[in-house]
């Protein structure tokens, strides 16, 4: 489909006298069953198609995005991207359309799919299951299990045609008890991959284990974060390991590439090909992904850089540029943080008094070049005391500093592919962080 | 359109429902940016499909599609039907829908100048303009400027005999000035952060914005915050101006009274509400000064939340949720409305685009204007003032927040003292309201548009409404965000 609809692209441009014009088609089936208090009350499908196209005409560059995929929808979205690059400025740092080949290496394997995806009953089966589970715990549960398949496909007129098709599964249970919760999320390009009955039950023993919650204080605290509450924190910062967001003096790398950073134990890496990643191995323009050593022993190594930033900077692009025009240039999106073998029972074990933190909520920069960041604690929240978990704990509010945070790692699991609810998904072990800085306490 | 709307919802129909509506919608967006003088970003989007909810076997299914042929639509219609057949295997009662007239109405929200007749290359010449306004200060790191309009027509229909066509057009504006220094960034932006100001109305709305004309003073701002102090740490007297007062109305009052995230619709994504159904009508929600509506109607104000008719049919009203102090209502919907004994929706259900389910939302939530002078507000012995949100997050019960502002001042008797910076304060939503002690009169009320409120799984982005005039707020917890 996407050939057929680019050759209409191409004649479209043509016929405008312009002849530098890119493509991107996309369309997808998602589905999601949605529950809570024990029933589906929220049960969706969609079927959608975007066509969006970029014209470059004497140094000048717009978009242009329809779903308008006849004849006349596919004219119309050519001529209004080439009407509103003709009426922009010239910028002298555009650089043409990307040429196939020499700016990076072969395109991996560009299909990332499981067995089919579920269908409404497969659905509505697997979450009433799920819902016995937290019942047969005498509390009630709410969450989602989604499921769906993306194809897109990015052409340009000078020949590059670049492909992903990929399904992607997500179960998410939050178990209430009367004053406590649990909760549980997995992804998985195969459905197979994850059950959601044993998330269930993972959730309804977090929200019995965190009953009858005690207040207390706020302070410093040793923390064992789980890797849902460490890809949701951490995650924030990934933003920043952008060429764009340096040369803007809005990230928090500024003045800070090549030095150490964060502890000596933290090595972080952006790879598309890791087999728990998920997501196209091309950028925004169709630039192969490259594989990143952002920090490296605490020392922060690597940067993504698009096309544009890299011809600024002399260096080769990495293939993670967003698709243009843009003001963000570019980011990682496939993080890897590379963890240790201390698995999360032997940090509880080893630890003489601290917090165990399942999940954050509502993360938001408080400082943007210290990388504070606040947020709450969320459905499961416990003390340890002498190398065991004691009891449930008020939520706490945090006001961390991602620098300090990464340089105060104690131990870390095995890093696993995480999903959350505030950043993208992950790879990324769970671990145990010293002197974390909670500066509240809510009611509950 | 009106076709459209009327073929789906006869496929969803002949399939044996118990109710059906549908939206079809057609969706035309313009994003113009700018940054250091150049183009940001140009673009134009436009977006048709149509989505499908139906009620059969006593649940809820919902399907949408941009395939509108008729097949395309006959297959949308069988699978909302065949989803909703699906759902009895975790069904615990049937869906019961209050009761709603049925309307016959078409409704075009104002708009003095229509956006989309203004030429692209003026709206950046105006753009540029600001930014080379901004970038004339040292020090002025990076300029950013923004407009986006937005136009939407929706028909909606429904097996009540409802045919609905509202067109709702929508402009934003504003810019930011950041500025980075010696290991420290600062950023001001105007008239609001994350965009500026949005509201329901045509391209009047950037000419009332007058953007070149406070650029010089906000990029001095955010240079001089630099050598400002820092803002210290402690209880004081909190004075904030109508925009960050908009955002707090929003996450301390907004949400916690959708009726949907009481009942537990929400609670493993967006979380529930502190204000159990036991609450209402007792609970002390604020000073007696505080008055609070929630307001779709025309007659509020061209805000994000204006329309004639919700996402349901039901027509817009305005709900008494404070009222002097006292916590009056909930945010409701037609299968909702009866947990608080109300016989009829308050009309909050809105949809983000025709592929998503309409959920309660936020329409216009506004703190009505007090009786107090800007003189007044500003008069204590000693507070502090902030002024244009940086940063926001609150408990998934919606008690406990944290707020950073941009820039901040010490005050003293009307007085602006000194600068500050990164100023910030939290508390517990309840106890803040109550602490409520001065509002400015309606000559200083405005009406903000916050364009990017998430809820619900998939995730639906919507604009609100909030109208705030400048306020004071009595021992207030201050800079805990760098404490300890």
């Amino acid at each position: 489909m996407a050939d057929e609809i680019f050759a209409q692209v191409l004649g479209a441009a043509r016929s405008h006298g312009v002849t530098e014009i890119e493509a991107i088609v996309s369309s997808g089936e998602d589905a999601l069953t949605r529950f809570a208090n024990n029933a589906i009350h929220q049960n969706v499908a969609e079927r959608t198609r975007h066509l969006s196209v970029r014209a470059v005409v004497d140094g000048r560059t717009a978009r242009a995005t329809t779903n308008r995929l006849d004849g006349d929808g596919v004219r119309d979205v050519v001529e209004q991207a080439i009407a509103i690059a003709r009426l922009t400025e010239p910028d002298p740092e555009l650089l043409p359309l990307v040429t196939p080949g020499p700016e990076g290496a072969p395109l991996p394997p560009a299909r990332r799919t499981g067995s089919t995806t579920a269908g409404a009953t497969d659905r509505a089966q697997a979450v009433a299951e799920a819902i016995r589970v937290v019942e047969s715990h005498g509390q009630t549960a709410a969450g989602m299990y989604s499921s769906g398949i993306t194809h897109f496909t990015i052409l340009n007129s000078r020949g590059v045609s670049a492909s992903h098709s990929e399904t992607m599964a997500r179960f998410s249970i939050t178990a209430m008890a009367a004053d406590s919760s649990g909760w549980a999320k997995a992804s998985a390009v195969d459905m197979a991959d994850f059950d959601g009955v044993a998330l269930a039950r993972s959730a309804a023993e977090k929200a019995a284990a965190s009953a009858h919650p005690r207040e207390v204080p706020p302070g410093r605290y040793t923390v064992i974060l789980e890797p849902a509450a460490v890809l949701d924190l951490v995650g924030q910062m990934f933003g920043d390991f952008s060429a764009t967001a340096i040369r803007d003096g809005r990230s928090f790398l500024t003045d800070r590439i090549g030095k150490k950073l964060f502890g000596e134990n933290i090595t972080i890496h952006d790879d598309a090909g890791h087999p728990l990643q998920a997501g196209a191995p091309f950028d925004g323009e169709g630039v192969p992904r490259q594989p990143l050593t952002l920090v490296e022993n605490g020392v922060v190594r690597q940067i993504a850089y698009s096309r544009q930033a890299a011809a600024l900077a002399g260096v080769t692009p990495t293939g993670h540029g967003f698709p243009l025009p843009n003001e963000l240039g570019e980011a990682p999106v496939n993080i890897v943080i590379a963890g240790s073998d201390v698995p999360l029972e032997r940090m509880i074990a080893e630890t003489a008094r601290g917090i165990l933190v399942t999940r954050l909520w509502y993360i938001r920069e408080v400082d943007p070049y210290k990388k504070i960041f606040t947020g709450m604690t969320r459905d499961g929240t416990f003390l340890v005391e002498n190398g065991r978990v004691v009891c449930g704990v008020r939520n706490f509010r945090f006001n961390q500093s991602l620098v300090e945070l990464l340089s105060n790692v104690e131990a870390m699991s095995q890093p696993v592919r995480a999903s959350g609810e505030e950043t993208f998904d992950m790879v990324v072990p769970a671990m145990k962080v010293r002197e974390f800085n909670f500066t509240e306490v809510t009611r509950f | 359109m009106k076709d459209l709307a009327l073929r789906a919802l006869d496929a969803a129909a002949r399939r044996g429902v118990s109710y059906a509506d549908v939206r079809a919608l057609n969706i035309r967006e313009r994003e113009i940016t700018t940054k250091n003088g150049k183009t940001g970003h140009a673009g134009s989007s436009e977006s048709m499909g149509v989505g499908i909810r139906v009620v059969a076997s006593g649940c809820w299914g919902f399907a949408a599609t941009d395939d509108l042929t008729p097949s395309g639509l006959e297959a949308a219609a069988s699978l909302a039907v065949e989803i909703a057949h699906s759902g009895t295997a975790a069904r615990k009662g049937d869906v019961t829908l209050a009761p709603e007239q049925a309307y016959q109405a078409t409704w075009v929200s104002p708009a003095g100048i229509d956006p989309f007749s203004i030429s692209v290359d003026r709206n950046l010449s105006e753009l540029l303009a600001v930014d080379a306004e901004l970038r004339r200060t040292k020090g002025v790191s990076l300029a950013e400027t923004s407009m986006h309009f937005e136009r939407r027509r929706q028909v909606f229909a429904s097996t009540l005999g409802s045919v609905i066509d509202q067109t709702r057009t929508l402009s934003g504006a504003g810019f930011s000035a950041l500025s980075y220094k010696d290991g420290e960034i600062q950023k001001r932006s105007f008239p609001n952060s994350f965009g500026g100001q949005y509201q329901l109305k045509g391209y009047e709305l950037v000419e009332e914005l007058d953007l070149q004309r406070n650029a010089p003073r906000i990029a001095e701002e955010a240079v001089a915050l630099h050598s400002a102090d820092q803002c210290p740490e402690g209880e004081f007297d909190l004075i904030l101006d109508s925009s960050q007062l908009g955002l707090q109305i929003h996450e301390s009052i907004g949400h916690p009274i959708e009726l949907d995230r009481v009942l537990g619709s929400e609670a493993n994504y967006a979380g529930m509400s502190f204000l159990t159904l036991d609450r209402l009508g007792q609970l002390r929600y604020g000073s007696e000064i505080v008055n609070v509506v929630c307001d779709a109607r025309p007659e509020h104000g061209p805000g994000l939340g204006t329309f004639l008719f919700d996402d349901e049919g039901v027509a817009a009203q305005s709900t008494d949720i404070i009222r002097e102090g006292r916590f009056m209502g909930y945010m409701t919907s037609r299968e909702t409305a009866a947990a608080v004994g109300e016989p009829r929706s308050n009309g909050c259900m809105r949809a983000d685009g025709w592929a998503r389910l309409p959920l309660i939302r936020m329409t216009n939530v506004s703190l009505e204007p007090g009786r107090q002078s800007l003189e007044e507000v500003f008069g204590a012995d000693h507070a502090i003032y902030m002024e244009t949100n940086r940063s926001w997050s609150i408990d998934d019960k919606r008690y406990n927040f944290q707020f950073g502002c941009e820039i901040g001042w010490e005050m003293r008797r009307g007085k602006r003292v000194r600068m500050l910076k990164n100023p910030s304060y939290s508390g517990i939503s309840t106890e803040f309201w109550n602490a409520c002690e001065a509002i400015a009169g309606r000559e200083h009320w405005t009406l903000w548009g916050v364009p990017n409120c998430g809820k619900g799984q998939p995730e639906q982005v919507m604009g609100t409404g909030h109208g705030a005039s400048p306020a004071r707020f009595r021992k207030i917890k201050i800079g805990s965000a760098y404490g300890g």
